[in-house]
């Protein structure tokens, strides 16, 4: 029947009875229940005022029921929002405005653009400061202050500036605005992965009268590949913000950024949170993307653990 | 060959700046090892043997005396590659596997791809390794770790191999054979093996000649040139002159402590 040796994987129904989904499962379960909660307390208020109007009582069913379906809600109940996500993204045509996939697109573009720009500054950056005192005095104060600056004072900022200066769409200056925010967690750990060979194992280098760039390839850069991995799940989750930040000022139309702003702007709850939704699972599958990717690497260098060779 | 010196230390001092003020990590060192000799220095911590290693290697600068390596000086040594030196941790990269490990000094001093395969095949082989190439260090038991970093060190062919307690993470039993195994790897390849260690047998089974060494601060105490026969066998270290000669080590290293006092 089933054998271990028959069947040495388990399957996702024995991982469940393993005990490791359950904890997952409870969570979820959890805010749901919490998220159900909150939409009646919230979305109660609106319900009494429509019945006062009305000269009417309603029981206490008749209010749950009501916070269940309102076509504005102060807070959607989630199956509002799973059924908006998908009329917004299954039951159109991808190149429809109505469309979630088309507005993911849009900032999925700025958001690999910026992620891929973000990545190769602060891994550029961190190579200098790791190879030169002066740049690390000179550079990362000013790294770190750039952190400091509100991201949402500064967008609108970068956009009327690219503008001025000519460029045409929203495309460059959110790609700016998203490598602004990816660069910084790629330069600290990049800085952090590149020092962290010990002093031993420059010595031994050092003992084979090893160059600069020979020490670089050889020790520094493999030795610092698991931070690397660990700032691109942090980065590629700030490129989408950045992405997003970029499409709230006026005038964006389109992207996720802009399909919450509309939602907000008029009173289209639903839509907001659909678009926030969308967002959210965006940035899980980019953050799984790296992961896989990350499995990839650290499995063809050897390293064991992290679903490498067991 | 010549009978000049390897490595000559005339009055060595080497004294480090540190925020407690100046410590003298070694002082007056005289020291003169000729070629093929196995050379291990004895003492307690902080009596200077790793740094007088790693003066060799121009790892650490003297501040007084000389030190001539090859009849060079320890840097110029460094850089035309005299020595490999093994660590008290294998160190080995866990992104690469034994045979890329071995492989590392090669492909940094630019040796062909086909000479670096022969090599590696080669040294492997000296420290009984072979077939093991294709595996990660993590999956290699410690003794074999530094077996490895021992094939990296031999894989270069310098006549000189500095080891710094090479052995000091593993066990007894696992030390044993490998003590037994270093001398059949010197008498094969004739190096001139100076070997750090805290073990007074290991010192004694291993040496033709023993530094014995005392701290603070760090200088030589006693050198005893081995009275030992060439063939050591384990169980010599049942017999009287092995005793006799462990016994002479102990009361240097007990003199040593009885001056600092």
């Amino acid at each position: 029947m089933t054998d271990a040796a028959v069947m040495p994987r388990r399957t996702s129904w024995q991982r469940v009875r393993g005990g490791k989904m359950l904890p997952v499962l409870s969570v979820l379960c959890a805010i749901v229940v919490i998220w159900y909660a909150a939409a009646v307390w919230m979305n109660a208020t609106w319900t009494l005022d429509q019945a006062a109007r009305a000269g009417t009582e309603p029981t206490f069913a008749e209010i749950v029921a009501d916070t269940m379906v309102q076509k504005r809600p102060l807070l959607p109940a989630p199956h509002q929002v799973a059924a908006t996500l998908w009329d917004q993204t299954i039951e159109q045509k991808v190149t429809s405005k109505r469309s979630l996939v088309f507005h993911g697109w849009i900032t999925l573009q700025a958001t690999i653009l910026g992620f891929v720009t973000g990545a190769v500054l602060g891994v550029a950056v961190a190579v200098g400061i790791v190879h030169s005192r002066t740049m690390d005095l000179s550079v990362m104060p000013w790294a770190v202050i750039s952190q400091t600056i509100p991201i949402v004072a500064l967008a609108p900022m970068i956009i009327v500036l690219s503008n001025a200066v000519g460029i045409d769409g929203r495309t460059v200056p959110k790609t700016i605005i998203s490598a602004y925010l990816s660069y910084f967690p790629v330069l600290v750990s990049m800085v952090k992965g590149l020092r962290s060979p010990g002093a031993a194992q420059r010595d031994l280098l050092k003992t084979y009268n090893a160059s600069g760039m020979q020490t670089f390839f050889k020790l520094r850069l493999p030795a610092s590949l698991p931070y690397f991995f660990a700032a691109m799940k942090v980065a590629v989750a700030a490129s989408l913000i950045g992405a997003i930040v970029g499409e709230l000022p006026t005038g964006a139309i389109q992207g996720l950024g802009a399909r919450m702003l509309i939602g907000s702007q008029f009173g289209e709850p639903l839509i907001m949170w659909a678009a926030l939704f969308a967002a959210a699972i965006l940035a899980g599958v980019l953050v799984i993307a790296v992961g896989l990717l990350e499995r990839l690497a650290l499995r063809l260098m050897g390293q064991p653990g992290q679903g490498g060779a067991r | 060959m010549t009978d000049a010196p390897v490595i000559e230390a005339k009055s060595l001092d080497l004294t480090f700046q540190t925020g407690d003020g100046p410590v003298q990590a070694l002082s007056d060192i005289n020291l003169s090892i000729a070629r093929g000799e196995f050379v291990s220095f004895i003492g307690p911590s902080g009596c200077g043997k790793t740094t007088f290693l790693r003066c060799v290697a121009a790892l650490e600068a003297p501040t007084g005396g000389t030190l001539t390596v090859n009849g060079m000086t320890p840097d110029k040594a460094r850089q035309s590659r005299a020595y490999g030196y093994v660590f008290q941790a294998a160190g080995l990269y866990p992104w690469r596997t034994i045979a890329g490990n071995v492989k590392l000094p090669l492909e940094i001093m630019g040796y062909s791809g086909a000479e670096q395969e022969d090599r590696v095949r080669k040294v492997l082989e000296l420290v009984e390794l072979s077939g093991f190439g294709k595996k990660y260090p993590w999956q290699l038991s410690g003794g074999m770790q530094q077996r490895a970093s021992i094939a990296r060190a031999l894989a270069f062919d310098a006549d000189i191999l500095l080891m710094d307690e090479p052995f000091g993470a593993l066990d007894e039993i696992v030390r044993d054979s490998l003590n037994e195994e270093l001398l059949k790897l010197w008498a094969r390849t004739q190096k001139t093996c100076l070997f750090v260690t805290h073990s007074i047998p290991e010192a004694v089974y291993l040496s033709t000649k023993i530094v014995v060494m005392s701290p603070r601060p760090g200088r030589i105490a006693d050198i005893i040139d081995s009275p030992l026969p060439a063939e050591r066998p384990l169980d010599i270290r049942d017999s009287q002159i092995f005793i006799e000669t462990a016994h002479r080590v102990r009361e240097g290293l007990r003199a040593g402590h009885g001056d600092a006092a």
